[in-house]
């Protein structure tokens, strides 16, 4: 089965949007990190401290060639290994597509953690919609590269879905933000981020 | 020359270190003075900043790499430790000794006792993991070595690594924690005391002091072995490796003599065993085991236990182990996390049972090299 996407596709305009919502020093637990090279950015700009969580042991000795802490997880399995609000920012990173049940790691996301940063290729993206509408076929794009039958990415959503689940699960999403391929932040982004961004990063926290 | 002398350290001579200053021990015995055997391997750096300590587990000793007579290697890590390899002697100087109470050379139960000129026998006292430690410390000190770059074990060995990151943490900048556990389970506990039990009802036993009736507990050792051995792997190694076939036949012949190849296999790693390790030695080895419990101190807290721990840790398990299950490594690391340390764990996916910290295991020592490498990194940043 392909790799899931893991932040090898965030680029730098993406990472510096995470890094701006993460205040200095604090605790933070990146879910599905990859290589690492989310938390090197933000240990390096922000000073913050931390995990990586991470399934693939190349993955793995990835992190740990780039001086990140990594603790090798099955995020299908939940977080059970982590205690309670034991972070200030909990991190998922354009992996909430490929769980199994992306409704409880939400869940979990905001037991082990103050606040949660979620990123993911939005369905919603106009290309996408084009695809589904014009071909009758799955979208196939630079984002989403895998035919339906082998892909990693099962649980698709767009921008509006996320929001929605969001408020069912009474978690406040305290900002969103697109983006393009492009790196570009033109009007239309602005104005309409379901129809134009590409990939979707929220902020959430719960609500007291 | 060919790849295995490539990534070997090649010929070593174990060093004998003497210590005169008596040894206090957990259990309230005392030693007068005791030796440890050692070897190193690669080439210390100035300061001695590049000094790794490696902690043997159960059944092995200070002959962890190389080869002392012949020309093969034939050390008990040799898959980790050379040049080239995870533990590079490139790199890093490597110390390993036999702890006390073993039998390959540092004191304990066969050597000759001083007060007595005989083998302490069953008189030499209880040893701990946290007396290790100590002994260890003091070989450091002697070798003028104030911090290791890392400190690195499996199984027993793991649990000399913890041991060392709460007691000396100043002294410890990284620790490796392989298919170990903060203490032993019950069903550990019960295997270990079976094996014991073989060796101690053995009638060549004479109540530990077989040395002077001439004979040793042959019996009783091999059982524990055999039994040991089928814990250290798994039911699935075990499958494939033996499955059901019979040795050199097609059909039974009904008798008690080996005719399956599993039990053939058993009995010959148990006579193996009984040539080259001390019973009495057995016995200690399995009851430091048992006692290591540092979080018992603090009302069964680990992470009260691990609080004054300032290293950074990789902890790593195995799939299979179900002697040292990953659970057991996973509630190291949380306690570690609960106290804000660096660390990274990985559970490899392996078939072979306890035994796969010894193995080679592509993404286990994939892991290993990529974290000895910022161990070396670390270094040389001063």
């Amino acid at each position: 089965m392909a790799e899931r996407m893991s932040h090898t596709k965030l680029r730098r305009h993406d990472l510096q949007m995470i890094s701006d919502w993460v205040e200095a020093d604090s605790r933070v637990i990146d879910l599905g990190c990859g290589n690492g090279r989310l938390l090197q950015h933000l240990q390096a700009s922000k000073g913050v401290t931390g995990y990586g969580v991470e399934l693939n042991p190349e993955r793995i000795a990835e992190c740990i060639d780039n001086d990140v802490n990594v603790i090798q997880t099955n995020l299908d399995k939940g977080l059970g290994h982590f205690d309670d609000d034991s972070f200030d920012y909990v991190i998922l990173s354009l992996t909430l597509q490929a769980m199994r049940h992306p409704r409880t790691l939400l869940t979990e996301m905001l037991r082990v953690g103050q606040q949660g940063i979620v990123t993911f290729p939005n369905f919603g993206y106009w290309r996408n919609r084009m695809q589904v509408a014009f071909s009758g076929r799955m979208p196939i794009s630079a984002e989403l590269p895998e035919k339906w039958y082998n892909t990693p990415n099962i649980h698709l959503c767009t921008v509006k879905d996320f929001h929605s689940l969001c408020a069912q699960l009474n978690f406040t999403v305290v900002s969103t933000s697109v983006v393009h391929h492009s790196g570009s932040q033109n009007l239309g982004l602005r104005l309409w981020p379901n129809l134009f961004g590409e990939i979707a990063l929220c902020h959430i926290k719960k609500n007291n | 020359m060919t790849d295995v002398h490539a990534t070997s350290v090649g010929r070593v001579t174990p060093q004998l270190a003497e210590f005169e200053q008596p040894l206090h021990l957990q259990s309230g015995g005392k030693l007068d003075g005791f030796h440890l055997i050692y070897e190193c391997y690669g080439e210390r750096n100035a300061d001695s900043s590049n000094a790794v300590l490696i902690c043997h587990a159960l059944s092995s000793d200070h002959h962890a790499a190389g080869f002392h007579d012949g020309n093969q290697p034939d050390g008990w890590w040799e898959v980790m430790i050379g040049p080239g390899k995870p533990i590079d002697t490139n790199k890093f100087y490597v110390v390993c000794c036999n702890n006390l109470g073993g039998c390959n050379g540092s004191s304990g139960p066969s050597t000759i006792n001083p007060a007595t000129g005989k083998p302490f026998g069953p008189d030499f006292p209880m040893v701990t993991v946290s007396d290790w430690v100590m002994a260890q410390s003091l070989l450091a000190d002697q070798l003028g070595i104030s911090r290791w770059a890392a400190v690195v074990g499996g199984s027993l060995g793991g649990m000399q690594v913890l041991e060392w990151s709460r007691r000396f943490p100043e002294r410890i900048a990284h620790a490796v924690v392989i298919a170990a556990a903060a203490k032993l389970t019950a069903q550990n506990i019960g295997f270990n005391d079976v094996a014991r039990q073989a060796i101690r009802t053995d009638p060549e036993f004479h109540k530990g002091d077989y040395y002077s009736h001439n004979t040793i507990p042959r019996r009783g050792l091999r059982v524990a072995r055999m039994m040991g051995h089928i814990t250290y792997l798994s039911e699935s190694a075990m499958a494939s490796k033996f499955g059901r076939n019979l040795r050199h036949k097609e059909t039974f012949d009904y008798e008690f003599d080996p005719e399956f190849e599993v039990e053939s296999y058993l009995r010959h790693q148990g006579d193996q065993f009984v040539n080259r390790f001390d019973a009495n030695t057995y016995l200690l080895m399995t009851k430091a085991l048992d006692y290591f419990d540092p979080a018992a101190e603090c009302n069964g807290n680990l992470d009260a236990a691990l609080s004054a721990a300032t290293a950074d840790f990789l902890v790593l398990s195995f799939s299979s182990d179900w002697r040292f299950t990953p659970e057991r490594s996973r509630e190291i690391v949380r306690a570690l996390q609960t106290n804000h340390l660096n660390v990274s764990y990985a559970e490899i996916e392996a078939q072979q049972g306890h035994d796969s910290f010894l193995l080679d295991i592509p993404d286990y020592l994939h892991i290993m090299r990529a974290y000895m490498n910022r161990v070396a990194r670390v270094i040389k940043h001063g």
